[in-house]
């Protein structure tokens, strides 16, 4: 260990202000991008059921209407 | 082919007169607001009127860019050009000559004018031009290449300046500096040299990359 | 030589089933690179003599700017093996990687900012390299609006893959054009991580933390390309037969 306390770890020899907002930065840019993916595969998961259920839905019960649904999410 | 691209396109901006006339009086007026806001002061405005002017021009191209390809897209005609004998980058190229031809050099002829009014020193003033005359067709070029992936974006302005104005940097840094040292009595052979060279390879890969753009937003479904 | 192994990568559904793996590992590593390096660099690993303890934020500037500018050219690379290849893999690469190194750059620009307020005494100097990561930056944010404001996807796929490519032929003379900017407008001032050779219990700590980087990239990419590939196949029976066994279908 470099430092004699764990009050001197802080302080970082007067720079601590410096040294913890460079390291929180990184936290939080760590977290964001962290979260960003688990909540996108969270909505594609959805997307991708719904997608499924769906086409069961379509193949049980065969021209329930002729036109298509109002917000149909089929891919181009 | 090439000659009537050329030709065409010459006649497409004099029917649309006005839209052309505004990348200039765009480039005056910005060049203009500067003594309006700094103060009118000779010795605190020479040192940045090649700045301003450089700026000026750099957001003068930016906003005829959107313009370049555009209608044509919109027409098909590009579609019938791409599908003409003739090589779709030489037509492209055509183009961004032409581009260039109608809001780049009225922006090097006028911009003797605007460092006489933001008080340049006349050593700077050779520099100045030949700088611009160099940079401008990289803006063109560079800019084609934005203008071509962004085609079918509406109001692609705003994408367009962001993707493309970190690529002006260069030019901007040669450009900018050029007539600087130039009033410190040094020859700026450096930057107008580097200006050349970007020019030259801006001219043989950009007009490539922005037919492969152009040919995406064609095809793509 | 035998290609077969580029074309099975090539696969979505090969590399969504190999990497359902894989991806612990780059996980468990970057955990284990990024805990070690960082408590090395911040507890145990000597001060600097000139700039005292604010040289700890060397271990995540440094990384964050090397990362940043490989990711870079990670993209520049996919976008031509997509556009040439027509590998729709290397498009997803691309798009997924692209808010990643956008957000490595900006960490890169803040604890540079950061270190620039006791070392400069100011929090932003036109430094050449904190310049041209600034550059960097509005590339990142160039190429991810323009991918998220064209609607059709294989455009859009294509359009930011030719980005990446211009951006790429540009960025090391804009690095040179700054580098020279700088050196015109103010004589050279001593850089961040100038030493003229640091101690080996210096650097080992950031040789660690420079790996922990690229494994939690990689960790990321791969998180985040898994989501894209299940939404583009998501017709597909292999990905019926995934959701079935997460049971959310």
């Amino acid at each position: 260990m470099y430092f004699d306390s764990f009050a001197e770890f802080i302080a970082m020899g007067g720079h601590g202000l410096y040294v913890w907002m460079a390291y929180a930065a990184f936290l939080i840019i760590l977290c964001w991008n962290l979260m960003a993916p688990k909540l996108r595969r969270r909505q594609v998961l959805e997307t991708v059921a719904r997608h499924w259920r769906r086409q069961e839905l379509n193949s049980t019960k065969p021209n329930l209407e002729a036109e298509p649904l109002p917000f149909s999410d089929q891919d181009s | 082919m090439i000659g009537r691209v050329f030709h065409y396109e010459f006649l497409q901006a004099y029917r649309r007169r006005s839209e052309l006339v505004t990348p200039v009086v765009f480039f005056v007026l910005v060049c203009s607001m500067f003594p309006l806001a700094l103060g009118s002061v000779a010795d605190l405005l020479a040192p940045l009127a090649s700045g301003v002017i450089w700026v000026a021009a750099l957001l003068a191209t930016l906003l005829s860019l959107d313009q370049m390809f555009r209608q044509d897209f919109d027409d098909g005609i590009l579609e019938q050009m791409e599908l003409s004998e003739v090589p779709f980058y030489q037509l492209v190229a055509i183009k961004i000559l032409a581009h260039w031809c109608l809001t780049g050099l009225p922006l090097v002829v006028l911009s003797p004018l605007l460092a006489m009014m933001l008080f340049m020193p006349s050593e700077s003033y050779l520099s100045l031009i030949v700088g611009l005359f160099l940079g401008t067709p990289i803006l063109s070029l560079i800019g084609a290449i934005g203008a071509a992936l962004t085609v079918k974006i509406r109001r692609g302005n705003v994408v367009l300046s962001l993707l493309i104005m970190p690529l002006y940097v260069p030019v901007l840094i040669f450009g900018a500096t050029a007539p600087v040292m130039a009033a410190q009595g040094i020859m700026p052979a450096a930057q107008l040299l580097w200006l050349a060279a970007m020019l030259v390879l801006a001219a043989t890969l950009a007009p490539l990359a922005a037919s492969l753009g152009l040919r995406i937003n064609i095809y793509g479904s | 030589m035998n290609w077969t192994w580029f074309h099975k990568w090539g696969s979505p559904k090969w590399f969504f089933q190999k990497t359902e793996s894989l991806i612990y590992w780059f996980g468990f590593l970057a955990l284990i690179f990024l805990v070690v390096g960082l408590v090395w660099g911040l507890a145990f690993a000597p001060e600097d003599f000139k700039q005292g303890n604010s040289f700890r934020i060397f271990y995540i500037h440094v990384p964050s700017a090397i990362l940043a500018q490989s990711i870079f050219l990670a993209m520049a690379i996919s976008a031509a093996v997509g556009l040439i290849w027509r590998m729709k893999l290397a498009h997803v690469f691309v798009e997924t990687a692209a808010p990643i190194g956008a957000s490595i750059t900006l960490l890169a620009l803040l604890t540079g900012a950061i270190w620039g307020k006791p070392t400069w005494g100011t929090w932003w100097v036109w430094d050449a390299r904190l310049t041209s990561t600034l550059i960097q930056f509005f590339l990142y944010l160039g190429i991810i609006s323009l991918h998220q404001s064209i609607e059709n996807r294989d455009t859009a796929s294509k359009a930011t893959a030719i980005a990446c490519l211009v951006g790429v032929v540009n960025l090391p003379i804009i690095k040179f054009s700054v580098n020279w900017w700088n050196t015109l407008h103010q004589p050279a001032t001593f850089t961040l991580t100038e030493s003229p050779a640091m101690a080996t219990e210096m650097w080992v700590p950031g040789l660690i933390m420079v790996l922990g980087f690229y494994m939690l990239f990689a960790y990321l990419v791969t998180l985040r390309m898994r989501s894209e590939i299940l939404e583009r196949e998501k017709g597909s029976a292999w990905v019926k037969a995934y959701l079935e066994k997460l049971n959310v279908l």
